[in-house]
């Protein structure tokens, strides 16, 4: 073709597995900076109060974890779905359905509360977000249906049952008609782990998603089923093994977490139902997933790295006025970024014409 | 209100609504015709509608307005075909990245236009023809960018199996290795494609913002291009059935606004739900037939090419 030629390696660079998430950050730090620049803000400022001035206060840092552990529960499920081919992109559904099946138990045994209410709104936030995974599962395996389209779909219409809760049997009666709950009492709060900080038990879930997700993937059968049917599905055919139950399996895993994830934020952080109870974490766990490698522990990196993100966005916004849209911008770019560089591990760059066999 | 007087306006409203996803449709049908799957359509409408809507509020012209987010589309779609085309990233990873990417990129550019009306497009008047009861508004009263839309059908139809170049095209979706050995620029063709997808989905975006919404808000198209991806396997990949169910969804939108007014008490939220829970229904009713799928589906959809492999 031309000077500069994709040649295929004969064996994926380890190296570079490790080498492009970190190339894609770079590339998105520059980017940044020119797009600081062209909008007439002192670029190391800006990406100094957007990347680092929020590390350095305790309460910065708890708000990291606290952002990161919503990213780590649904980037785990989303992980282990994507390694065969299971295209869950409804974790944003999946987690607000789990605040309103978590939450609402919190409502209808409010003020008859116990220490059974909590571990009881944990199994309900999973029920409610796995049933929602559910659909999508059951439409793929019995209709053929998409499950990136019927599960993307299931955010919106989960947002809506949302909107409508809030607005209507969820509203706190005597709240002046604000769309919002009661908040909710101390028996159905998440209890703080770090003092002085928002850092709640979920933090603990979210270690808990990351080891038993990196079991699962590693040390089971049925972690190498899902490889195999990820990498070749003719030969998990061959194999005899159950490509349903895998289908079944990740995506009720997944609901599960993020509708975990979902009753942390709303037994958590927020501490009653609202009606914006993410901003936009399941989708953002999406880039989370694929920046850790689909790997657990490279997934509580990258969640760590994108829980940075929705806070440099904000003090960034306070410290200098940028706009608060920056915050997806970088994340968009990082994936692309990331995507783009993902060609060197599978291909050497060279330069010059094709040599000619002879 | 008696209910004939109220079918003429629904009717008018659909064709309006089933616009953008005319358009955005339209544009994905070729990409994957050309065995590209781009689920980016979502964040190239949002730029679209944000360019669009930003040039026409600035220069007055509606035409530079949607000229600019053709290219606004296309060049969203550009960062896909480098991608995936030339950089053999996974489609479906690079189509999502578009979305997310096209959310933020079309916010921040429009973070400036929030709450700024426009007066939309003037609606064609043609004494007599328009002034007919019932159809008249719906057929005879509509703005340019509605009569396009639908233009756009038998034009995508007749290139993709009237032309060579729809042929080449086709051929490079069905089967990319022997296009790539009988001398075809697959990589080309594909890229091409790509384009043109971006600028109708650009087009389609630009349609909400400039004229049916008519004003800018984050996030606006609201699921609108991927229902637009549900349309083209509802669409089982043929133009004119993509039309039809283009009109199935405006009429869905459109239900949910009227039935409230129709005096049926369902909370707005719920309603609001149809056209998302339409989506699934009809993916659902379409796909179940595994064979039919098989037979229209362009055989390369979603694979990689690599020239030298």
């Amino acid at each position: 073709m031309s000077f500069i030629r994709l040649e295929p390696r004969g064996q994926a660079s380890k190296t570079m597995v490790y080498a492009t998430p970190l190339l894609a950050v770079a590339l998105t730090l520059l980017s940044g900076f020119i797009l600081f620049m062209a909008m007439g803000f002192d670029p190391l400022k800006a990406l100094y109060s957007f990347f680092v001035a929020p590390l350095t206060s305790v309460r910065g840092l708890g708000e990291l974890v606290v952002k990161a552990t919503p990213l780590v529960l649904c980037a785990v499920g989303l992980a282990i779905g994507f390694r065969a081919n299971v295209w869950n992109i409804g974790a944003e559904g999946q987690l607000t359905l789990g605040a309103i099946t978590g939450g609402g138990l919190a409502l209808a045994f409010y003020g008859e509360g116990g220490w059974w209410l909590l571990p009881l709104m944990v199994i309900g936030g999973a029920i409610g977000g796995a049933v929602w995974a559910a659909v999508p599962a059951y439409l793929r395996l019995r209709f053929n249906a998409s499950e990136i389209l019927t599960s993307l779909m299931l955010n919106y219409v989960a947002l809506l049952l949302l909107n409508y809760l809030v607005h209507g049997p969820f509203r706190d009666p005597d709240g002046f008609a604000f769309p919002e709950s009661r908040l909710f009492e101390a028996d159905a709060t998440l209890p703080i782990l770090w003092a002085g900080t928002r850092v709640h038990l979920g933090a603990l879930f979210a270690l808990m998603a990351v080891a038993g997700g990196w079991l699962l993937i590693a040390r089971t059968f049925i972690g190498f089923q899902i490889k195999v049917i990820g990498l070749t599905p003719a030969a998990a055919g061959y194999a005899g093994f159950d490509q349903k139950r895998i289908v079944w399996l990740t995506l009720l895993l997944s609901g599960a977490l993020a509708g975990i994830a979902g009753m942390g934020e709303i037994a958590g952080p927020i501490g009653q139902i609202t009606a914006s109870i993410s901003p936009g974490y399941g989708y953002t766990a999406i880039i989370v997933a694929f920046l850790g490698r689909l790997h657990p522990v490279g997934i509580l990196l990258a969640a760590l790295l994108m829980a940075l993100s929705f806070i440099g966005g904000e003090a960034a916004q306070i410290a200098m006025g940028l706009p608060k849209a920056i915050t997806g911008v970088f994340q968009g770019m990082l994936l692309f970024f990331l995507l783009a560089s993902d060609v060197l591990i599978r291909y050497r760059v060279r330069f010059g014409a094709r040599r000619v066999a002879a | 209100m008696n209910d004939l007087a109220l079918i003429g306006p629904i009717l008018a409203a659909m064709f309006a609504a089933a616009t953008p996803l005319l358009f955005a449709a339209l544009g994905e049908l070729v990409v994957e015709k050309s065995g590209v799957l781009n689920l980016g359509v979502e964040g190239m409408m949002l730029v679209g509608a944000v360019c669009g809507f930003a040039v026409t509020v600035q220069t007055g012209s509606a035409t530079a307005g949607f000229l600019v987010a053709a290219l606004a589309g296309a060049a969203t779609a550009s960062l896909f075909a480098v991608l995936t085309l030339f950089l053999l990233a996974n489609q479906v990873a690079t189509g999502l990245a578009l979305t997310l990417f096209g959310v933020g990129l079309s916010a921040l550019i429009g973070q400036g236009f929030v709450g700024i009306p426009l007066d939309g497009l003037p609606k064609l008047y043609i004494p007599g023809l328009t002034d007919l009861p019932v159809v008249g508004q719906a057929l005879f009263g509509q703005d340019i960018m509605v009569y396009l839309a639908v233009a756009a059908v038998p034009l995508v139809h007749l290139f993709l199996y009237r032309t060579r170049a729809g042929l080449v095209l086709r051929a490079v979706g069905e089967n990319h290795t022997a296009a790539h050995a009988l001398g075809y620029k697959v990589l080309r063709i594909r890229f091409l494609a790509v384009l043109f997808g971006g600028a109708m989905a650009g087009l389609g975006g630009a349609f909400l913002s400039m004229d049916y919404t008519p004003m800018w808000a984050e996030n606006m198209t609201s699921g609108r291009g991927w229902i637009a991806l549900a349309l083209v396997v509802f669409a089982t990949w043929k133009p004119a059935r993509a039309m039809l169910g283009a009109w199935l969804f405006g009429g869905v939108t459109i239900l949910q606004l009227h039935v409230q007014g129709l005096g049926i008490d369902v909370p707005s939220q719920l309603l609001s739900m149809l056209p998302y829970l339409a989506t699934v229904l009809v993916l659902v009713l379409i796909s179940r037939d595994v064979a039919r799928i098989r037979l229209n589906a362009p055989a390369c959809l979603g694979k990689l090419f690599h020239p030298d492999a």
